[in-house]
């Protein structure tokens, strides 16, 4: 490819729009015992073609925001602004076009599809809805080839598939309708690693040829590192820190970040060298009935100030494009320093 | 005596399209007080071979033979009550799937509590039965145990959904704990946390685990020996330094090879070829069909377990230097 080519779309990228803006978005449930504060005021952008990592602790509240974007949950408050429009409302009252526009691959490829139907039955439900006039039988064919199933799977039931074989249907399922943005959801948490990088490939492949964008949620530090062109980091329903992904790995800034980059187990001693210093997880973990008051985090954080207790540290952008919410980048102090490698 | 040994299992399941050959013939075995675990690529068996032992396989398998022997004794050929006694008191598993695990119409209090009683002794009252519940949760790593017990299972997000299963599961884990998984849905920190757990939980009880994880670093910190399955056999097997170290059959050097590495740029791409089908699956090595040292000899017959290093063995004829090898 010529250069000028190249560097000319890239511009352009960079230029335009972003395809999703989410605003100050909450997300409440009420419950006999109180209000669970699931999703408490997050902003990001994804922009056109790129992969943002969503990243963060069980219960944090990723779920609960990808199914904010397709319109599963509405939010109690907050923008959610898709391709110019705000689109925070339910999938019940979205026009047609944003249906089809944005899919998601749920976390549990199990459960997601129904027993009771072939693959070929559930591959034809959104394109009956969708797209009624196709030649449905030949884009069931089509969808199973796009993401390298045999076409005698169309035949089958889930309970006949592997677990990467029901996650490459349901993938296929999330593509049928021809979307610009797909939520994924854990896609390959469930499965093993040689599986994993199999559906990883057909995902990225699929990404450059029809031109997607992917909010991609996964724990898997390790994937989400060779995948994502931008990570945030959640914890207990808030945005701690996000930033360019290599930034991310090779500067963490976030207490929370460090401890789980800490922690992740791994094979090789050239990989445990490029871990920071160990952070042991302590403390209690907090839940999202009772949010700790001041920053979440502090019950469990090694480098816990007074300040940590009562004040909510904002996100701040610390360096280009790297946001983090720590009072520990706020005050003048040095406990930090000590720590860092 | 081990606690559990599996000789010769074969299972396989009814489908439309026939019998799929499953499990051909696995052997393992798990000491008392021993932590072993069991990596392999997705759909090789691994779920399959623990339901087996817990006798709770699916309506559409068919037992092709074998045995499990618990204490000398083969559970596949016990009575009911016999085994219902090992179910409620000595073995317990957690679910790979744990919304399968739930059910979505009772709360986790209704589903917790029923577990408590069944496997009790001694008649216990309500409040003995809720303390011992929210104990087991705050174990589990899980916030807000009052609120988990009033939730049902939708309420709850995917890696709390893991966590409450684990703490059933523990209730009646008193020899054997079959842990598929579990770590699948939680984020790294807390994984750590009920690895910690369960390794306690290991101690302390003085029983077995078997470990099945993805997560090769997990397996490779947590248990004192591996087995590495493919397509319904057992390739290789050893002591977990030894297997990691020095990997010998030709599909674990490849499994390990595909993880991805926090200093690689990309994802690996897998090991190339297809799985081969359960329903006509090759005559003699399973791998034959992906193997990049395939020979005439693999296509032909099966191949026996041969010892590579001590106690290390693998089931692979690149092995075979003219003596036989042998059936473990
Ligand atoms: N329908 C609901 N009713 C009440 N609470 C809910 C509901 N859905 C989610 N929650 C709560 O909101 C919080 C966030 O859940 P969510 O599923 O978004 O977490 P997550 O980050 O996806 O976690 P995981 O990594 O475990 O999947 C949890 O405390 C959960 O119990
Ligand atoms: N009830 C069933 N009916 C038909 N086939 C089944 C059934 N249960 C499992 N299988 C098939 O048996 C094979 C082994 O499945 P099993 O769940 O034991 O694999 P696994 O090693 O646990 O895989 P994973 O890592 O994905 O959990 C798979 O091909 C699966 O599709
Ligand atoms: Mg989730
Ligand atoms: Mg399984």
């Amino acid at each position: 490819m010529p250069l000028v080519f190249s560097m000319t779309t890239e511009k352009m990228e960079r230029m335009s729009e972003p395809i999703l803006i989410v605003e100050n978005v909450k997300k409440y449930f009420n419950t006999a015992r109180g209000i669970i504060k699931a999703v408490d005021g997050v902003s990001f952008f994804v922009n056109q073609g790129e992969v943002f990592g969503v990243v963060g602790e069980s219960g944090s509240g990723k779920t609960t925001l990808g199914n904010m974007v397709v319109g599963i949950y509405t939010p109690t408050s907050g923008k959610i602004i898709y391709k110019g429009q705000d689109i925070a409302k339910h999938a019940k009252e979205r026009p047609k076009w944003l249906k089809k526009d944005i899919q998601i691959v749920f976390q549990n490829p199990a459960s997601s599809l129904n027993p009771r139907r072939t693959i070929r039955q559930t591959l034809e439900v959104p394109l009956k809805v969708h797209m009624p006039s196709s030649n449905i039988a030949e884009r069931v064919d089509k969808l199973l080839e796009m993401v390298d199933l045999p076409p005698e799977f169309a035949e089958r039931y889930p309970d006949e598939l592997g677990g990467g074989e029901k996650q490459l249907v349901a993938i296929a399922r999330a593509l049928a309708t021809e979307p610009s943005f797909v939520v994924l959801d854990e896609p390959t948490s469930a499965l093993d690693v040689s599986v994993q990088g199999k559906i990883i490939k057909i995902l990225m492949n699929l990404k450059k040829r029809l031109n997607l964008s992917y909010m991609f949620i996964t724990h898997n530090l390790s994937l989400m590192s060779n995948v994502a062109d931008r990570v945030a980091i959640m914890y207990l329903g808030k945005v701690r820190e996000l930033a360019e992904t290599r930034d991310f790995f090779l500067n963490p800034m976030h207490p929370y970040t460090r401890m789980l980059l800490s922690s992740i187990p791994v094979i090789t001693d050239e990989e445990e060298k490029l871990k920071p210093k160990r952070i042991e997880s302590m403390g209690e973990i907090a839940g999202a009935l009772n949010i700790p008051p001041g920053c979440s985090f502090h019950p469990r954080c090694p480098f816990v100030m007074d300040v940590c207790r009562s004040v909510d540290p904002p996100l701040n952008e610390l360096a280009p494009a790297h946001f983090c919410s720590c009072h520990l980048y706020t005050t003048s102090n040095n406990a930090y320093d000590k720590y860092k490698k | 005596m081990p606690l559990i040994q599996v000789k010769d299992l074969r299972v396989g399941y009814n489908v439309y399209e026939g019998l799929l050959k499953v499990l051909d013939g696995i052997n393992f075995f798990v000491e008392r007080k021993e932590k072993v675990g069991i990596i392999g690529e997705s759909a090789c068996g691994k779920t399959t071979a623990m339901k087996a032992i817990m006798r709770i396989l699916a309506k559409n398998s068919v037992l092709m033979g074998g045995k499990i022997l618990y204490d000398g004794n083969d559970i596949l050929r016990m009575n009911d009550t016999q085994f219902t006694e090992i179910r409620r008191k000595k073995f317990s598993m957690i679910f790979q799937d744990p919304s399968a695990a739930l059910n979505p119409v009772f709360t986790i209090r209704q589903q917790f509590y029923d577990i408590i009683r069944y496997s009790s002794n001694q008649r216990m009252t309500k409040d003995m039965i809720h303390e011992r519940a929210v104990e087991l949760l705050k174990q589990a790593a899980l916030p807000e145990p009052e609120r988990i017990l009033d939730s049902y299972p939708f309420q709850l997000s995917g890696g709390m959904k893991q966590r409450v299963n684990i703490a059933m599961a523990l209730v009646s884990a008193n020899e054997l704990l079959i842990a598929d998984e579990p770590g699948t849905a939680l984020d790294v920190t807390i994984e750590d946390q009920i690895l910690r757990l369960l390794k306690k939980i290991v101690e302390e009880r003085r029983i077995s685990i078997i470990l099945i994880s993805h997560a090769l670093g997990t397996i490779k910190h947590f248990v004192d020996r591996i087995y590495v399955m493919y397509a319904g056999t057992i390739v290789e097997s050893g002591p977990t330094e030894k297997v990691f170290k020095n990997p010998k059959h030709p599909y674990t050097q490849l499994l390990i090879d595909s993880v991805p590495k926090l200093t690689g740029e990309g994802v690996p791409e897998g090991i190339p070829g297809i799985v081969p089908s359960y329903l006509n699956p090759p005559h003699g090595c399973r791998f034959v069909t992906r193997c990049p040292y395939a020979m005439q000899v693999c296509k032909e017959k099966v191949p026996p377990s041969y010892e590579v290093e001590q106690l290390h063995y693998a089931s692979c004829f690149l092995y075979d230097n003219g003596e036989n090898g042998k059936d473990e």
